[in-house]
């Protein structure tokens, strides 16, 4: 009993001398509930929301005032036609657009039924089933209200809803593109900085610094093998995506190809990051899997909307590379999103990606201190 | 010197069909220092990893302290100690806590492992760095503490597995000298090492080569036999008709 | 071909390296003989550019090892301890690797590794981590030269190895100091030193001592005596009570004994001993070792430090 309490008391003692596994050990859960607690939403707020009004009546801007007024909504745009409702989608943010037909309130009075077209962004459906449900529940109201105050006999406001690019609302449309985007973090990042780091480990890079290689020769090196195999991974899932899963594909896929392998980018300049910070390969997997995969997983919109998230969250979202590449990756496959549409996200990956180029190529150490 | 406290007969070891070990046959005598030599690759660490307790063997017969090393491997390892290069001690913990951590291991009860802990320490020179972290002690410190430690509970036989490796010659030496210490005491010494100087400290020495001993007896009875007057020389010309050796 | 002047270096609060001055001539097989933790691979490391000194310079080939890193780093041959290859690269790969990042083939300077690699080709299709330590170490050899180097620095190249390795290992460079390359070795096998044209004795970052080793052991001043007796343990420790002893240490079979003062009294020794039971004592003059020397000089340090 009294060898087995000895071996107890050192591991104890082992753990706790080993801070860097403590920050890890305490720290990490700690991380964790705050993400999960924050971001995981099932009430909506904030959704931005369009509203084409083609009738412009007492009853529209009153309903309009509703949708304004309330948590969940932030009306964001307000158009002329309808012509411009695709473009709106397109452009990203906005999670839906409730139309009302012309002469609304006339109809509402005279045939005591009048349209209201409850568009949603469907790529996540999740979101898109509550922000039409909020919708129709704000729309219900005002008709019992109506109801009780005027004299509409039967008053019907009948919401119709039409879910944009993902009608069958199918989950699988929704993951496959952030599992892109985590699968490339996975292998470009995490592999990339073990892979470095274990050169370190070793004492080869002792050898490999004193040879004629320079450091971005070293990088390239080493960077090369993953960047292969991440499009082929890429190649294999949209492969899976369309043929089983039935996931599709409406834009263009040079344009696709050409944005994944910014993206690849991206996590291969963040991988080598992470490597000239860590000196072993421990150290380096646990840094990419807390500091990188866990928030590309929760904050980058991959199954929880960003939008939900509180302020300080949705901040932190601006910085994780892969949302923005969700965003440019489901403009493309589920909306056929052409280049004017992505180009400001593909402008800040590309900002990313060469902001952590020039960071790892300084700080890659031509010496061993 | 007294009765055997090792005895191997035809002791031999195969991995699938390379053998390790081959038909190994000596005894060594209670007190005695027995010099383990031989290339890497001859079958060096199997042996003494049968010998502790830690391998079984494929055929022949071996008994360490009386005790059987098939059938009785747990006792073994209860009465003896053990030491090698590349581990024995904790580096996250401090050399008091390396001690009592050991003591409680072997089971010493506590008023003896105070009393032992101020022998170690004393005797180690530890006295203004008991409560240090060992990882900031030289090798040399390091080593004599991780000796001390494995003869903590007075074990019947010591194996030292090539302990001096790297330390100042002055360390060495005294390392020997605890060696001899340990010896005069009663217990057996079983040691491997690269330096030959260090072989002709020991009673008597054993080399190996391609998983057999080729050499048993005394450094001068050796030395005699080899017509040569350096261990090191003996080694060579045994070591230069190994052919497992290199590759 | 290399000059140290005033080196130091200190990690945290750990003086690595005490003032470090020394000069090696081309086409020299230079040693540098301590124990672990006394400061070689520190020294090796700001030789091949890896580490900057604190203070104090170092040139290699007349450039210096701060600013001139590039030019420097192309000329030079490295085997780090540990023999830093490839474990799941096979042995041609690792030389060929090797030679490609200098920029050369393994047909280039196939001469010059011959000695060496031609007792590894047989098993050029082995991979590296399936060696026996000897074979990675001519291995390691063999990569550090492929490039045809003016400088080699080996650090601890014989660590950990059996004795006829080692043996074949400094036949090797004696052959590759014949083609003129100059040769930095660093291990902490005192017998080794012998094999050397100078070597620095270094301990505790410090350098105690440079010079050929027949020169160093020449300074040693006092008369070196070699005892021997029935019982070594019992005449080790009869030894270390004679009043007289300066330095008492085993070296195999034998007690190396020097006496305090400048001359010795073996005859008092020898009755001495006797009283304290030493039966079949013999005590010869002998001419003393590196070891000795490296013992000696400890020693020195260690008196000089107490005061």
């Amino acid at each position: 009993m009294k060898s087995f309490s000895g071996f107890v008391i050192k591991e104890f003692k082992q753990i706790y001398r080993d801070k860097r596994t403590l920050t890890v050990l305490f720290g990490m859960p700690i991380i964790m509930l705050v993400l999960f607690g924050f971001a995981i939403r099932n009430e909506v707020t904030n959704a931005q929301i369009g509203i084409l009004d083609l009738s412009k009546d007492e009853v529209t801007r009153t309903i309009t005032q509703k949708l304004k007024a309330s948590e969940t909504f932030e009306v964001r745009a307000y158009l002329q036609t309808y012509e411009e409702v695709e473009g709106l989608f397109r452009q990203g943010n906005i999670k839906e657009v409730v139309v009302f037909e012309a002469d609304f309130q006339e109809k509402l009075v005279r045939e005591g039924v009048a349209d209201v077209q409850v568009i949603t962004d469907a790529t996540d459906p999740n979101l898109a089933n509550l922000v039409q449900s909020y919708t129709a529940n704000i729309i219900r109201d005002y008709v019992r209200e109506l109801n009780e105050n005027e004299n509409i006999q039967q008053a019907g406001i009948t919401p119709q809803v039409r879910m944009m690019y993902n009608p069958e609302l199918r989950s699988v449309n929704l993951f496959v593109p952030g599992l892109i985007a985590v699968i490339l973090m996975l292998i470009s990042a995490l592999m990339t900085s073990i892979s470095i780091t274990r050169e370190k480990e070793l004492g080869n890079m002792e050898i490999l610094l004193v040879s004629p290689l320079k450091p971005y020769h070293i990088i390239v090196g080493k960077v090369l093998p993953y960047l292969v195999l991440s499009i082929v991974n890429v190649i294999t899932i949209l492969v899976l995506a369309k043929f089983v899963f039935q996931v599709p594909f409406q834009g263009s896929y040079i344009l696709f190809f050409t944005e994944a392998i910014l993206f690849i980018l991206t996590a291969l300049a963040l991988g080598v990051f992470i490597s000239t910070a860590a000196n072993n390969q421990q150290t380096a997997m646990m840094v990419s899997l807390a500091g990188l995969l866990l928030p590309t997983v929760l904050l980058s919109g991959f199954i929880f909307p960003v939008s939900s998230m509180p302020i300080p969250l949705q901040w932190i979202s601006h910085v994780i590379p892969a949302k923005w590449f969700l965003i440019i990756v489901r403009g493309i496959m589920l909306k056929g999103s052409e280049f004017i549409f992505i180009w400001k996200e593909t402008l800040i990956l590309t900002g990313i990606t060469l902001f952590f180029i020039i960071l790892s190529l300084k700080k890659f150490k031509v010496r061993l201190q | 010197m007294g009765d055997p406290v090792i005895q191997t007969e035809n002791l031999t070891r195969k991995f699938g069909d390379f053998t390790a070990v081959d038909n190994i046959s000596f005894d060594v005598k209670k007190g005695e220092i027995f010099g383990f030599l031989g290339a890497n690759g001859a079958g060096k660490t199997t042996a003494i990893r049968m010998l502790t307790g830690l391998l079984t063997p494929t055929s022949g017969t071996a008994s360490v302290s009386g005790h059987d090393v098939y059938t009785q491997a747990e006792s073994i390892k209860k009465n003896i100690g053990y030491m090698s290069q590349k581990f024995s001690l904790y580096d996250d913990l401090t050399c008091e806590e390396n001690i009592r951590f050991y003591g409680g291991i072997y089971g010493i009860p506590d008023k003896e492992l105070k009393s032992k802990m101020e022998e170690v320490i004393e005797s180690v020179g530890l006295k203004d760095v008991r409560n240090k972290l060992v990882r900031s002690l030289p090798l040399g410190w390091k080593q004599k503490l991780a000796f001390s430690i494995a003869i903590l509970h007075n074990p019947r036989i010591v194996f030292l597995d090539e302990p001096t490796g790297g330390v100042d010659p002055v360390t060495r030496r005294q390392f020997w000298e605890k060696i001899y210490e340990v010896s005069n005491q009663g217990i057996t010494v079983f040691v491997t090492t690269h330096y030959m100087d260090e072989a002709e400290y020991c009673d008597r020495i054993s080399i190996m080569v391609d998983g057999r001993i080729d050499a048993l007896g005394t450094p001068d009875a050796l030395k005699q036999n080899y017509d040569t007057d350096s261990i090191e020389d003996v080694f060579i010309q045994l070591a230069r008709s190994a052919e497992r050796g290199d590759g | 071909m290399v000059i140290v002047s005033e080196v130091h270096k200190r990690f945290g609060d750990k003086k690595a390296l005490k003032n470090i001055t020394f000069k090696v001539e081309t086409g020299e097989l230079f040693g540098v003989i301590g124990p672990d933790g006394a400061g070689k691979t520190t020294l090796f490391r700001i030789l091949n550019t890896l580490l900057i000194p604190d203070e104090g310079t170092a040139t290699v080939l007349g450039k210096d090892v701060n600013v001139d890193y590039k030019e420097i780093r192309p000329l030079l041959g490295y085997m780090p301890g540990n023999f830093s290859l490839y474990k799941d690269l096979t042995v041609e790969e690792n030389m060929k690797f090797f030679a490609s990042v200098f920029g050369t083939t393994i047909e280039a300077n196939y001469e010059l590794v011959k000695p060496i690699y031609s007792q590894l080709e047989k098993f050029k299709n082995r991979l590296a981590g399936d060696l026996s330590g000897g074979m990675k170490q001519k291995l390691a050899l063999s990569c550090a030269l492929i490039h045809k180097p003016k400088l080699l620095l080996l650090d601890e190249p014989t660590t950990g190895v059996d004795a006829v390795s080692r043996k074949e290992f400094w036949d090797m460079l004696k052959i590759l100091k014949s083609e003129g390359i100059t040769i930095i070795v660093s291990t902490p096998y005192m017998d080794e030193a012998n094999l050397c044209d100078r070597v620095a004795l270094i301990q505790e970052g410090e350098i105690m001592q440079i010079d050929s080793p027949k020169a160093i052991v020449e300074t040693f001043r006092k008369p070196l005596f070699g005892l021997k007796a029935e019982n070594t343990y019992k005449l080790l420790k009869a030894l270390k009570t004679y009043p007289q002893a300066h330095s008492v240490h085993p070296f195999g079979e034998y007690i190396h004994y020097t006496e305090k003062g400048e001359s010795s009294n073996t005859e008092a020794l020898k009755t001495y001993l006797f009283e304290q039971g030493i039966r079949e004592l013999s005590i010869n003059n002998i001419k003393p070792h590196i070891e000795d020397s490296f013992m000696e000089l400890m020693q020195s340090k260690q008196e000089g430090k107490h005061g």
